[in-house]
């Protein structure tokens, strides 16, 4: 019995092990990150041929900075980020609050359908659709017109870490503040606005990533003056490759990158405080 | 401020208002516009004229001769499987190395699986345009995979491999850009499986094919299928991966929308497209809520 018993964890062990699943996990993470280092490396190319290494130099990125178009673009970028952010996540933060603390009512699941709409609707239809709207009803706020489109498919990805945080809160702080009569706008800002703050923190992060990334939708939407970064590469790598577009999307890796693992760290403490 | 409304129902509303406002204002009524303008004549250089038409439907099977008959014609047709064979292959591709991957990763300990799946998730939030423009160094003429060739001599100046411009370009694409979505959900539900139950397996004398094949994969399945569809959906109404790496002969439904409303200036044509875009998604998404209603009608019992 004994040898039998010391010999099973053994044998368990290596029955779910796969031989080479660990290779095929690293050269998966190679797949994943060898193209951007790729572009990152090119980036600090010094010809004005991409493909063609002819030493180290850092030009094409004071070529970047100093480019008035691309600073515009990226100006443009954060202001529509920062402000569609705002928007998509204060209307996200009320949507879930109705949603998770309102009780239950007739259309629940129907209106759950249209918060969530943008994320199953393909990005190029919303795009042509925002388009015929935008032109037919002859709304031209400039960078405005960008806001709201931006809102629009920002808002399910604020919504959804805002309502998995408020699905896993224990109410019964609310409850007791209640108790304590606290009026309903006390128990808000004092109990749950701040054990939901790493919700909201969250989408908000998820929408400013979103619209910083957001290329197709922008393309379609953005009048002349208004181009945002992404826009503004893609015009780059129509009219022809050079290590200046290698810097500019190094840039903007980064800067997505940052926000991300950022996010990571957010996420990662539950309600009650303690790390995962 | 301090006094919010006493009605729960009132308050309720007032606070959905907002979003839904937002999304049926830009959203749903946009696309309500689309589906009215698909069965409506186009007007040159674009825009609509308000009389009912299917021609943009017919459009895509037909060319209206010069005797004004109607001649098949397969040049919509070869975009529209295209589209479905590039996110099918897509969708295999991603499975095939997803799956071990997914699998792997379930296996390690807590805090390597945790990095792990940072690691997948941060290329996944970096910008597709960017992503896909780094194939281009790597595909291109004189890119990253030529350059050996060119030199050792097998290729000449002017030679190249054609690996840019392809489908075979647009599938890698693709796989590179949606492969965390695959990963993901079959990680998730991997990482819920219960082991024992594979041991359970073993000590009965399954061999590992009957072990994965009857126990991990029934089991992971919502994972599976959820990964497929998130591979494939995006796949299918792509723009930026046919755009920069097929070129303009190996057009997409994505790119061909793009092109109605940017170029060719045929509105009813393009919304007609992106009909059927849409409506392709929907049907996708129709089968995957059916079969997630039976997956868990099956864990209830």
């Amino acid at each position: 019995m004994a040898a039998i018993e010391h010999s099973k964890p053994k044998k368990r062990r290596a029955f779910g092990e796969v031989p080479g699943l660990g290779a095929l996990a690293i050269a998966f993470m190679m797949f994943l990150y060898l193209p951007i280092l790729v572009l990152v490396v090119y980036s600090f190319n010094a010809g004005n041929i991409v493909m063609v290494w002819t030493g180290f130099s850092t030009d094409w990125y004071a070529r970047a900075f100093a480019n008035e178009d691309i600073r515009k673009a990226a100006i443009n970028s954060l202001v529509v980020a920062t402000s569609a952010t705002a928007i998509a996540t204060t209307c996200a933060t009320l949507a879930a609050l109705a949603l998770a603390r309102g009780g239950s009512f007739k259309g629940k699941g129907a209106t759950v359908g249209v918060i969530t709409l943008p994320l199953m609707v393909p990005e190029i239809v919303t795009a042509v659709a925002m388009l015929v709207f935008f032109s037919n009803i002859g709304l031209n706020f400039g960078l405005g017109n960008v806001i709201l489109a931006h809102v629009t498919f920002c808002i399910p990805f604020a919504f959804m870490p805002i309502r998995a945080r408020l699905d896993g809160m224990d109410t019964t702080l609310e409850q007791a503040s209640r108790d304590l009569y606290a009026s309903d706008w006390e128990t808000f800002r004092l109990v749950t606005l701040p054990q939901l703050m790493p919700g909201v923190l969250a989408g908000a992060m998820l929408s400013f990533v979103i619209s910083m990334d957001d290329f197709i939708i922008t393309l379609m939407v953005a009048g002349a003056g208004d181009t945002t970064l992404p826009v503004y590469i893609y015009s780059m790598i129509r009219q022809g490759i050079t290590p200046e577009i290698n810097a500019v999307s190094s840039i903007l890796l980064l800067f997505s990158i940052v926000l991300v693992t950022a996010y990571w760290f957010v996420t990662r403490t539950k309600p009650d405080g303690k790390n995962r | 401020m301090a006094n919010l409304p006493s009605n729960p129902a009132l308050r309720r509303t007032l606070s959905l208002a907002p979003a839904l406002g937002i999304i049926g204002i830009f959203m749903l009524i946009p696309v309500g516009i689309i589906a009215v303008f698909s069965f409506l004549e186009a007007k040159s250089f674009g825009g609509v004229v308000w009389s009912f038409s299917t021609d943009a439907y017919v459009q895509l099977l037909y060319e209206r001769a010069l005797d004004d008959s109607l001649i098949l014609s397969p040049g919509y047709l070869i975009i529209i499987w295209r589209s479905f064979l590039l996110a099918g292959i897509a969708m295999l591709c991603c499975l095939v190395v997803g799956f071990p991957v997914a699998y792997f990763i379930s296996r390690q300990p807590l805090q390597h699986r945790n990095m792990w799946i940072l690691l997948i998730t941060i290329p996944f939030w970096t910008n597709q345009l960017v992503r896909t423009f780094a194939w281009i160094i790597i595909l291109g003429r004189n890119g990253i995979i030529e350059a050996p060739f060119h030199w050792v001599g097998i290729l000449g100046s002017d030679d190249t491999l054609g690996l840019m411009y392809s489908n075979f370009a647009i599938a890698v694409g693709l796989t590179y850009t949606f492969i965390p979505l695959m990963v993901l959900p079959i990680y998730a539900s991997l990482e819920k499986l219960d082991f024992t139950l594979v041991e359970a397996a073993a000590d009965l004398y399954s061999s590992k094919w009957e072990a994965f094949s009857k126990v991990i994969i029934p089991l992971s399945k919502p994972g599976i299928i959820a990964g497929c569809l998130l591979v494939f959906i995006p796949s299918l109404g792509a723009f930026i991966q046919p755009d920069l790496l097929g070129g303009g002969k190996n057009m997409m439904l994505g790119t061909l929308v793009q092109f109605q409303f940017s170029t060719a200036r045929n509105w009813p044509f393009g919304a007609a497209i992106a009909m059927i875009l849409l409506a392709a998604v929907v049907i996708f998404l129709m089968i995957y809520a059916r079969a997630a209603r039976g997956q868990q009608k099956m864990e209830l019992h």
